[in-house]
């Protein structure tokens, strides 16, 4: 069940300048552990050192924010697209 | 030397930024950089001639500060507003290549809460307001180990905006 993981522009650079990748994995879960297996790099910038996903960090499979869904636990299926995208967030203190 | 990052960005668009920085003054402005990053062309390494600032600044999408609670002293833009701003970047063939907001009577330097929300590659761009008076801007770019935020170089185009 190949399901499609969307490369953000910033994160290309740890991934061998690639705009995607495929996996086969029931989870959203599993699908971002498969990429950050294959490109370790990227993986501090998606993780806290405790291992969860970084707080201004957001995944969608599809349309949907898996925090509104099953969070990491979110089901995937053949053909879904995961795709990741910041809120940027900042402030002089 | 021939790899440090830089950025272009005509004089109008800086001005325009530092207009929001007043615009929303004492608050915090921000808002997406739209522009083109010559090191993302597939097959080119950063070590070939690339051009030189390899990223230009060709337009900006201005966004509205969602923190109600200490807009002076924070901002930020929800998923929804990231994406808002790169379709729009898509219809104008260009992407996202960084952000800016204002500090607003602080200086032009990332704090740590800026480092702890950002990712490398992007242009933060800061602009210090000082009593509703933009003064500095300056750019930054997160390390690859998330540990510090090194500081980017701006040119500032003087001709006609895109």
């Amino acid at each position: 069940m190949p399901v499609k993981v969307l490369i953000p522009s910033p994160l290309r650079p740890y991934a061998g300048k690639r705009d995607s990748a495929e996996f086969t994995a029931r989870t959203v879960g599993e699908a971002l552990s498969y990429l950050t297996t294959e490109f370790a790099e990227l993986r501090k910038h998606l993780f806290t050192e405790e291992g969860k996903l970084r707080s201004f960090v957001n995944v969608y499979v599809n349309d949907e924010d898996i925090r509104y869904l099953a969070k990491e636990n979110t089901p995937t299926k053949d053909g879904d697209t995961i795709s990741i995208i910041p809120s940027i967030a900042g402030g002089r203190m | 030397m021939p790899n440090e990052p830089a950025l272009s960005i005509s004089a109008h668009l800086a001005e325009k930024i530092r207009a929001h920085g007043a615009e929303t003054y004492p608050h915090e402005c921000c808002g997406a950089l739209l522009g083109r990053d010559s090191t993302m062309v597939a097959g080119v390494s950063p070590e070939k001639e690339a051009p030189n600032p390899e990223r230009e600044i060709l337009g900006l999408f201005p966004l509205v500060n969602r923190r109600d609670d200490s807009p002076r002293n924070r901002f930020s833009v929800t998923a929804e507003d990231v994406r808002s701003a790169e379709k729009a970047a898509q219809e104008q063939n260009l992407e996202v290549v960084g952000w800016y907001h204002s500090h607003p009577d602080h200086p032009a330097k990332p704090s740590q809460y800026d480092r702890e929300h950002a990712w490398p590659w992007y242009s933060y761009i800061i602009v210090s307001v000082q009593g509703g008076a933009p003064q500095d801007m300056t750019s930054w770019r997160l390390n690859d180990d998330r540990e510090e935020f090194s500081p980017e170089g701006i040119e500032i185009r003087h001709r006609a905006a895109v």
